[in-house]
């Protein structure tokens, strides 16, 4: 069977460079691959594991404010955490509402794409902007590894 | 030795909230502040746009509530393009707005209850904060935690298909709104397959009450006695006294439930509601004029809603309502941790409200516009979920914004959750030389019931821990915890 794919981009676009997964995502869907779901929202949320607990493999693509350039992409496992806040919850937090509820284990990964500017612009820095290109060509070669051998 | 004990909490791209609680020598709170770091440069960042791009462009101050600042934006240009306050705008428009709103409200009022405040009640203060969280819930109490899940899904897609998108959406336009809901959509909410329809969220709505009820029954003590302190209470009500989140007048009571602001018109808001500064805060203190900065601080968002309103008008939460009033004998209730009560109280009513909503054929309307004589400043009020919320604006010849200011809720809360943590400090901190993780999140608790939204109070970058930090007289840092 196809691995299901799902590709989630969060952060405010508004935002300058926290709006690095959206972007990824608006680009991605462009492509209009089979098998391959994308969302975006502002921020990750309890409701999000509804949509990953009907998908066989989803990559998490956010914005870092630190960590290595031009991004990280790397595997997140189920989590358990305390907030302060209603304001977001972690993929890890996300994968383990799936599996606690829905009892789906879904292969998660994490795409971190390395920002600069955090102001009030609708727009990427320039720096962030080339750390999407690249990020955005890694993810395409990725995708088509992960319908093919769901690995 | 004199101590000092700062609580630092900060989420992702969001504001930085500390709490210093200073101890005297025998280890009594003398002093304790809830510090916000704010930089309002959105306030500035908006000036010189054209008013028109006003309720999209505030949608970038935060995706926590952008529908709230979205439609308070919109209201006040409603103003400018001379379409009135509230009732200037058409039937199709006024109700989907109200529709986008009160599914704004039911996504984020179940968030609150199921991902911040169950938590605390179904494994207590004090327990480990590994299962002290939602994952916790979900693992522990199943049903509940897909009733959240299922519920905030059905609230955003409310908002997708009346403001047209999750990020950055564009349904509310200076003057009306730019789409009506179609009868697929509204038959979606009202007979979507178990349990995405309109009648399961209502019944789990009223679920969620009575679990609270429940609870309360059991914990009174802890309920009742947790961060009690009189306040003034203020936000919009209807004309007749009703609970109305979108739209009304404004009204303030005291604590003893005297009228202290008498459903004035929020225009000129400006004569009635003052904003101090404060040399130890970057967030402004707002207050009463007629009591002016000392006595004159309210609390907003759902207690201070049903303590000012007369009633509400959907049956269910007006049932609830009264047992709610008859608990403090219809006098304003200054519990902090009724907030929980009455804001599933006002989850139920927006449920309701939405089956209301979603039942008017006025929804299919398509007079969407309303245009009138243009003015050069506008006035934008809303009951957001957590307290009312003020968007003002003045533009010139040009259309250019040439002012902007923006009271967001969290600000509006300042004081209160001032007194809510000085409360708890006194209670829970006095006399005790160390930090424990239960005096810690006794803390947070009293500042959770508000569910402050530092990131459209506050700008700040970077994600840091929660933390504690004891000082002695000197400043010097004694102990330190994390989480």
């Amino acid at each position: 069977m196809r691995n299901r794919i799902l590709v989630y981009g969060y952060g405010n676009p508004g935002r300058q460079d926290d709006g690095l997964g959206p972007a990824l995502v608006e680009r991605l869907e462009g492509e209009h691959i089979p098998g391959v779901a994308t969302d975006s929202n502002y921020q990750l949320q309890v409701e999000d594991a509804v949509a990953v607990s009907q998908s066989d493999t989803v990559i998490f693509v956010d914005a870092a404010a630190s960590g290595d350039e031009p991004f990280t992409f790397s595997e997140v496992k189920p989590s358990s955490e305390t907030t302060f806040t209603t304001h977001s919850v972690s993929p890890g937090s996300v994968l383990a509402l799936c599996n606690d509820l829905y009892q789906k284990k879904v292969r998660a990964y994490v795409l971190a794409i390395r920002g600069y500017g955090w102001e009030f612009v609708e727009e990427l820095t320039p720096l962030a902007e080339k750390n999407l290109n690249e990020a955005f060509l890694f993810l395409r070669h990725r995708i088509d590894d992960l319908i093919i051998d769901g690995s | 030795m004199a101590r000092k004990i700062t609580i630092e909490p900060v989420t992702r791209v969001e504001g930085h909230g500390k709490v210093t609680i200073h101890l005297d020598d025998n280890n009594n709170v003398s002093q304790s502040r809830l510090h916000i770091v704010e930089f309002r440069g959105f306030e500035r960042f908006v000036q010189g746009r054209p008013y028109w791009e006003a309720p999209v462009l505030v949608q970038r101050l935060c995706g926590i509530c952008p529908v709230s600042h979205h439609l308070a934006a919109a209201k006040a240009t409603d103003v400018i393009v001379g379409a009135g306050t509230g009732e200037g705008l058409t039937p199709t428009a006024e109700k989907m707005r109200r529709l986008m709103h009160y599914g704004q409200i039911f996504q984020s009022h179940t968030l609150h209850f199921f991902h911040l405040v169950s938590p605390d009640l179904l494994f207590g203060v004090d327990a480990d904060p590994a299962i002290r969280n939602v994952i916790g819930v979900a693992m522990k109490h199943k049903d509940l935690a897909v009733q959240g899940v299922m519920m905030r899904k059905f609230g955003q897609e409310i908002i997708r298909a009346t403001a047209g998108k999750k990020i950055h959406g564009t349904g509310a336009i200076p003057g009306g709104i730019n789409k009506n809901l179609s009868l697929k959509e509204r038959d979606e909410f009202l007979k979507g397959a178990d349990p995405l329809n309109i009648d399961k969220m209502i019944s789990w709505a009223q679920a969620a009450v009575d679990f609270f009820k429940d609870y309360h029954s059991k914990h009174k003590d802890m309920i009742d006695r947790f961060s009690v302190f009189p306040s003034n209470h203020l936000s919009l009500v209807r004309k007749d006294g009703a609970l109305d989140l979108y739209h009304g007048v404004l009204r303030a009571v005291d604590p003893n439930g005297t009228k202290i602001l008498n459903d004035v018109e929020y225009q000129e808001y400006y004569k009635y509601i003052g904003e101090e500064v404060r040399s130890w805060s970057y967030m402004k203190f707002p207050y009463l004029k007629s009591l002016g900065k000392k006595d004159g601080w309210y609390t907003v968002g759902p207690l201070a809603r049903l303590n000012t309103c007369d009633f509400i008008p959907t049956p269910l939460a007006q049932k609830e309502f009264e047992r709610y009033k008859a608990y403090t004998k219809g006098k304003p209730n200054n519990m902090s941790l009724h907030m929980h009560w009455a804001r599933l109280i006002e989850n139920l009513h927006a449920a309701e409200m939405i089956k209301k909503l979603l039942l008017d054929r006025d929804l299919q309307g398509t007079k969407l516009l309303t245009r009138g004589k243009k003015v050069h400043e506008g006035v934008g009020l809303l009951e957001a979920p957590r307290g009312t919320l003020f968007h003002h604006y003045k533009i010139n010849d040009q259309d250019q914004i040439i002012m902007a200011n923006l009271i967001v809720s969290t600000t509006n809360n300042n004081e209160p959750m001032n007194q809510a943590v000085s409360y708890v400090a006194r209670s829970v901190f006095s006399g005790k030389a160390e930090i424990t993780e239960g005096m810690m999140n006794s803390v947070e608790v009293a500042i959770r019931a508000y569910d402050p939204c530092l990131s459209c109070a506050t700008h700040a970058l970077g994600k840091m821990p929660l933390e504690i930090s004891l000082h002695d007289a000197h400043g010097d840092i004694i102990d330190v915890r994390q989480k």
